[in-house]
């Protein structure tokens, strides 16, 4: 018995001291050599691929979506439901999409779904909603949204809630109304669209896709410009 | 081109690359264990350790040394987070509670990475460089060892000998592990995986204010949880984030990345016992459920039937626009075949049918082609089923690769396979019976079970991934998921190398007319339909009370 419990205790203290030995090798030298490369050869990218302006502020990550929304009315107030500035392109939904405390609705770093089933009776409401404010806000005078020309990124919610991208459709219905509040003819902003619509990488992997903070910011040079 | 035909393509890109690294990376993992050298770097290792690499070990000293090695991660990662309060390099995050201390550290050393935390707000510098990502390096690589452990007993003789498993593990990460992920890493950040040690900031936003944002050794980390099939994210939203899997590109090279050693170990294992076209059997099987699963993934979700799905017009919730629903149907159904449990997309929302493929794949025992070295010894014990039923059913004593499989044999495989269906219906039976639990189910009706059968099914299976709904931050949950993620772990690792003892202490009987050949593919077809079977009759009751009744209903 002696015997046993000094081997086992000599085998735990090889186990421990082979921990160690591999934390030190996978866990400090591996990734400061992976962070020396990074910063020396990507560091934009190994930094958040944060984007800026034309006047040089930053104003983001190209790969982090955010909210274009009008200021609060008052600032104090957190239950404020925020409304979209809808001079500006919309990224996909965060309002009413996905309530509880992990979506982070863009505001901040907390990164999450809704993980509502296809059957959940607050998606089947939340998608409703969403389909109607979409109709809603971006039929103008001139040109009637129709619920079935709305595609399925602008009234779902994303695996991260971060999603920087939206469909190209969900960007060519907001033509209209973006064109209508900037001042702007719409064919000048159809081309905007046309010049941020990203294809399939090597025309097959992913899905074709439009920045919309990286559309914002062209949007913006051209309408102050 | 449709979105189909792009899903399609990427899935042939895929096949195509994995087809590419298939033989070099099985012919160096076969040099990697079976080489005598000991390289410069190694001997300073096992110096440290006090260890000798080159003395053989029996299965019960392999197991040993395997228990010891784990049983001191587990303290080891307990104690950093219990600490992490006081560590520097925390980011100001405060020490974790006893339960979720325990529950996170049961999981990364299981090689299951099971999160009940938000990384983002909860894991500091320290904890998830110098701690988790160490785990998913080190379980990965014990994983690697128990399988090349049965490798070596199918194909030694009378001495029952197994190795050293201290060899194993330093090899298989200095040798294979860190190399792959030293490049992939650099591939990541290329583009645009976060890499720094920066703490949280602030950053402008284009109609003013700001975002908080989170640095970290993200690529670094997110390379080793796909590699080592270990899915343990950086952030909360896991490879959905930006931040861990920017591009469509890098998606299909995370993928890439999850199925490489696993479906590269069956040539390892051919080249060790001498016999490719063995290896290539058991590559068939697995090759033949993941691209059956896929198709039906792809299905499922392209045709999204679900009051809410059919009301957007397609099932995009929880998925990212860059990665459309074919890119994270390829990415759902390879995670949950292999012991990863990364997502890129959330399985909760997918259709009724689809989340019923993401947790059948798992209850496949994850074997197609399944963990890093648990999915190529889960795949052989199926084998030895297999070829169990087949001398049933001629009435002759069953034989693989030269071993007779006897009662002892048997039994031990016997044993491996009734574990974790075990764990998982008992405790999803007791949760549910019990009046708490069912208080973190974010849906309700067949889909609030499913959260539950899901939990259990990801836990003891080590896969990690979640119908993340479920508030598995209790103590109920963070207890007995992390009670099954260590014993869904280690028992049938205890199991196989009891079997990889028996089988090297056997004297080969020659092949004769007699011998059913396992080289073949009607042996591929036997073994995939006793795998489909026997998980069928296992779980279709509890299947049908979850994802089936969903996905029926719609």
């Amino acid at each position: 018995m002696n015997n046993s419990l000094k081997n086992t205790a000599r085998l735990l203290g090889a186990g421990l001291r082979a921990l160690l030995v591999l934390s030190v090798l996978c866990g400090v030298l591996y990734p400061l050599a992976v962070t020396g490369v990074a910063q020396a050869f990507f560091s934009g990218r190994a930094n958040g691929s944060e984007v800026g302006d034309g006047t040089g502020h930053t104003v983001g990550s190209a790969l982090i979506g955010q909210r274009y929304d009008l200021p609060k009315l008052d600032p104090d107030d957190p239950d404020e439901s925020a409304r979209p500035d809808l001079k500006w392109f919309q990224p996909r939904p965060s309002n009413g999409l996905g309530s509880n405390s992990v979506n982070p609705r863009y505001s901040l770093i907390l990164s999450g779904a809704t993980n509502r089933a296809a059957d959940n009776a607050d998606l089947v409401t939340w998608v409703t909603e969403a389909k109607a404010a979409v109709v809603a806000d971006n039929s103008t005078p001139g040109h009637r949204v129709r619920a079935d020309d709305v595609p399925a990124d602008a009234v779902t919610s994303s695996g991260s809630g971060l999603d920087p991208h939206i469909s190209p459709a969900y960007a060519k219905l907001q033509i209209h109304r973006v064109a209508e509040r900037n001042g702007l003819p719409v064919p000048r902003v159809a081309k905007l669209v046309a010049e941020h619509t990203e294809g399939r990488t090597l025309g097959f992997m992913g899905e074709p896709r439009v920045n919309v903070l990286e559309l914002n910011i062209a949007l913006k040079e051209v309408s102050e410009g | 081109m449709s979105p189909v035909t792009a899903g399609a393509l990427q899935l042939l890109a895929l096949i195509s690359a994995l087809a590419l690294a298939y033989r070099p990376l099985g012919d160096h993992m076969a040099r990697v264990y079976s080489s005598e050298k000991h390289y410069r770097p190694e001997k300073w290792i096992y110096r440290a350790v006090g260890a000798n690499p080159s003395a053989q070990m029996r299965w019960p000293a392999y197991l040993r040394a395997v228990l010891a090695f784990s049983a001191v991660s587990v303290l080891f990662l307990y104690a950093l987070q219990r600490f992490q309060g006081v560590l520097p390099g925390s980011l100001g995050f405060v020490s974790i509670d006893p339960d979720q201390a325990f529950n996170t550290a049961a999981s990364f050393v299981a090689n299951t990475n099971w999160q009940s935390y938000y990384g983002e707000q909860a894991m500091g510098h320290v904890v998830q460089t110098g701690g988790l990502a160490v785990q998913n390096f080190v379980s990965a690589a014990v994983g690697m060892a128990v399988a090349v452990a049965l490798v070596r007993g199918f194909s030694r003789s009378r001495t029952g000998e197994l190795g050293n498993f201290w060899a194993d593990l330093v090899r298989g990460t200095v040798r294979i592990l860190l190399p792959i992920s030293v490049v992939g890493a650099v591939v990541l950040v290329a583009c645009g995986v976060l890499q720094n040690f920066s703490g949280i900031h602030e950053v402008g936003q284009f109609t003013g204010g700001t975002q908080q944002w989170n640095g970290g050794a993200v690529a670094s980390q997110e390379v080793i949880k796909e590699l080592g099939t270990n899915g343990g994210g950086y952030f909360n939203a896991n490879s959905a984030h930006p931040f861990e899997n920017p591009t469509p590109f890098s998606n299909l090279f995370e993928i890439f990345l999850i199925l490489l050693i696993p479906f590269a170990l069956t040539r390892t294992f051919g080249r060790m016992t001498g016999n490719l076209r063995q290896g290539y059997t058991l590559l068939a099987t697995m090759a033949a459920i993941w691209i059956g699963f896929t198709a039906l993934m792809m299905w499922t979700e392209f045709t999204h039937h679900g009051p809410a799905l059919e009301l957007a017009g397609g099932a995009m919730e929880g998925k990212e626009t860059r990665f459309g629903i074919g890119g994270s149907s390829i990415f759902a159904v390879a995670t949950t075949l292999t012991s990863t449990g990364a997502v890129n997309s959330f399985h909760s929302s997918y259709t009724g049918f689809g989340g019923g493929i993401t947790m059948l794949g798992m209850q496949l025992g994850e074997i197609a082609p399944g963990g890093v070295g648990s999915g190529l010894y889960g795949m052989l014990i199926m084998a030895v089923v297999a070829v169990f039923i087949a001398g049933l059913m001629v009435g002759r004593t069953p034989e693989y690769l030269g071993r007779k499989i006897g009662t002892r044999q048997i039994k031990l495989a016997a044993c491996y396979i009734l574990i974790t269906p075990a764990l998982v219906l008992c405790f999803t039976a007791v949760a549910l019976a019990l009046p708490t639990p069912a208080d973190s189910m974010t849906n309700s009706g067949a889909h609030g079970f499913s959260e539950i059968l899901y939990a259990y099914t990801s836990g003891a299976n080590n896969n990690g991934s979640a119908f993340a709904g479920l508030n598995a931050d209790t103590q109920w949950f963070n207890t007995t998921i992390g009670i099954a993620m260590l014993l869904g772990r280690f028992l049938p690792i205890v199991f196989v190398l009891a079997l990889a003892g028996s089988l090297a202490e056997q004297r080969p009987v020659p092949d004769t007319a007699g011998t059913l050949r396992t080289d073949k593919p009607l042996f591929a077809g036997l073994l995939a339909g006793t795998i489909l079977i026997i998980t069928g009759l296992t779980y279709f009751p509890a299947l049908a009370l979850g994802p089936l009744a969903e996905g029926l209903a719609s």
